[in-house]
């Protein structure tokens, strides 16, 4: 049966454990706080962000980094909810 | 709570078409209940703008893992426990 | 392009313009871009943003190891944690976090646990600080439920094979929490010695505490 692509457990994987850690970046930090207001004043819950990782096409999911599969999800979900239009972040940043 | 601690439990094998939180390992796996949880909001409809309501009971549902993947090595004993939601869940033989 | 406001503070010198720094992702110009959007448009509030930031800076594996201590000390707190994590935190003065619901489980001679999220990443920030790395990688969500022991080897720990190995998948709103067992010749030590003994790896199942000596130097 299909799965999701980030419905993981027991996928085939000769993968060793990666142990080495980063302490969070400034904007991973900010990410995380923006889903927290987000969701604590309903314009987004936890569940859609969740929707929204999920929804990312698999290479693109498995080639992000943990916080950037949370970015994609906000926009992808605001997006949705008309709260940001297509191309408006794109649009605020610097070329 | 339709289920009791200790009872045989079966995973529904269906696919979902959406978010949900049943992980695709267990789908169509005898289990046991191990703990009875309080019921949550179901993140089935959440993440798509709703308010989750009803509720619905959650259930801590242990697996042997040699069930999960016959075959692959391991010790016997061991179990790979899994929050399950009720509408996820039959009862079995 | 708006000018920086005197609020908007995250507790550390940076550019506000939304230019991607050297080394950076182009995720990091994202955030910013975004955050500056939400704001502006009034979806949410700079204040809120760093009541988060705040909050999730101030997360750190220690407010756990203080449950641990506690429950190696005194017997009926412990009774009380595995009962209702939440209140047995909020009894010591930690903040267990507003959601969701935080179990606790009990390593002992019989039985080791180990606490994956297959699915994402869910973990019990609130006590733990934010989770490593590796609990988020694809190789771990993966083989936790299908090579336990495996994955134990890796991070060096050896299970005696008489010891039971349960793996708690968490798969819905229960963030699970591993009480693990109290190593040997600790008798003589005080609850705060203690605490510095148990690591977060301890309690997320994938190591023992470290032993005494170890910690004295």
């Amino acid at each position: 049966m299909e799965r999701g692509v980030h419905d993981r457990g027991g996928v085939p994987t000769d993968a060793k454990i990666d142990r080495r850690e980063h302490s969070l970046a400034d904007w991973e930090v900010l990410t995380d706080a923006m889903v927290g207001a987000l969701n604590r004043s309903g314009v987004m819950s936890i569940d859609e962000l969740r929707r929204g990782i999920e929804s990312m096409p698999p290479e693109r999911y498995e080639r992000a980094s943990y916080y950037e599969r949370w970015l994609y999800s906000i926009e992808t979900i605001l997006n949705e909810k008309g709260v940001l239009d297509t191309g408006e972040v794109d649009g605020r940043l610097v070329r | 709570m339709t289920y009791q601690i200790g009872q045989p439990v079966r995973v529904t094998n269906r696919a979902h078409d959406g978010h949900h939180r049943t992980p695709g390992y267990v789908k169509g796996k005898t289990g046991r209940i191990e703990r009875v949880h309080d019921a949550f909001r179901n993140p089935e409809t959440r993440a798509y703008g709703e308010d989750g309501l009803p509720e619905v009971a959650l259930y801590l549902v242990s697996f042997a893992r040699e069930d999960l993947w016959p075959g692959l090595d391991g010790q016997s004993d061991e179990r790979i426990y899994v929050d399950l939601y009720e509408h996820w869940l039959e009862e079995a033989g | 392009m708006t000018a920086p406001t005197p609020d908007h503070d995250h507790g550390h010198d940076h550019n506000h313009e939304p230019i991607t720094d050297a080394g950076e992702p182009p995720a990091a110009a994202r955030a910013r871009a975004l955050e500056k959007l939400l704001v502006e448009k009034g979806v949410i509030r700079r204040e809120d943003i760093r009541r988060g930031i705040d909050w999730l800076v101030s997360r750190t594996p220690g407010d756990g190891a203080r449950l641990v201590a506690r429950a190696w000390v005194d017997p009926e707190f412990k009774a009380r944690l595995l009962a209702d994590a939440r209140a047995a935190a909020l009894e010591l003065g930690l903040d267990p976090g507003p959601s969701p619901v935080v179990v606790a489980v009990e390593n002992t001679d019989a039985v080791h646990h180990m606490v994956v999220c297959t699915l994402c990443s869910c973990y019990p920030r609130a006590l733990l600080g934010p989770p490593p790395d590796w609990y988020k990688s694809l190789a771990y969500r993966s083989r936790a439920v299908s090579d336990p022991r495996g994955v134990l080897s890796e991070f060096g720990l050896e299970l005696e094979p008489d010891v039971e190995l349960r793996v708690l998948d968490s798969t819905a709103d229960i963030r699970y929490l591993v009480i693990p067992r109290r190593p040997p010749g600790t008798s003589e030590l005080g609850e705060e010695e203690l605490a510095a003994l148990v690591t977060r790896d301890s309690m997320i199942g994938v190591a023992q505490p470290a032993a005494p000596a170890a910690a004295a130097a």
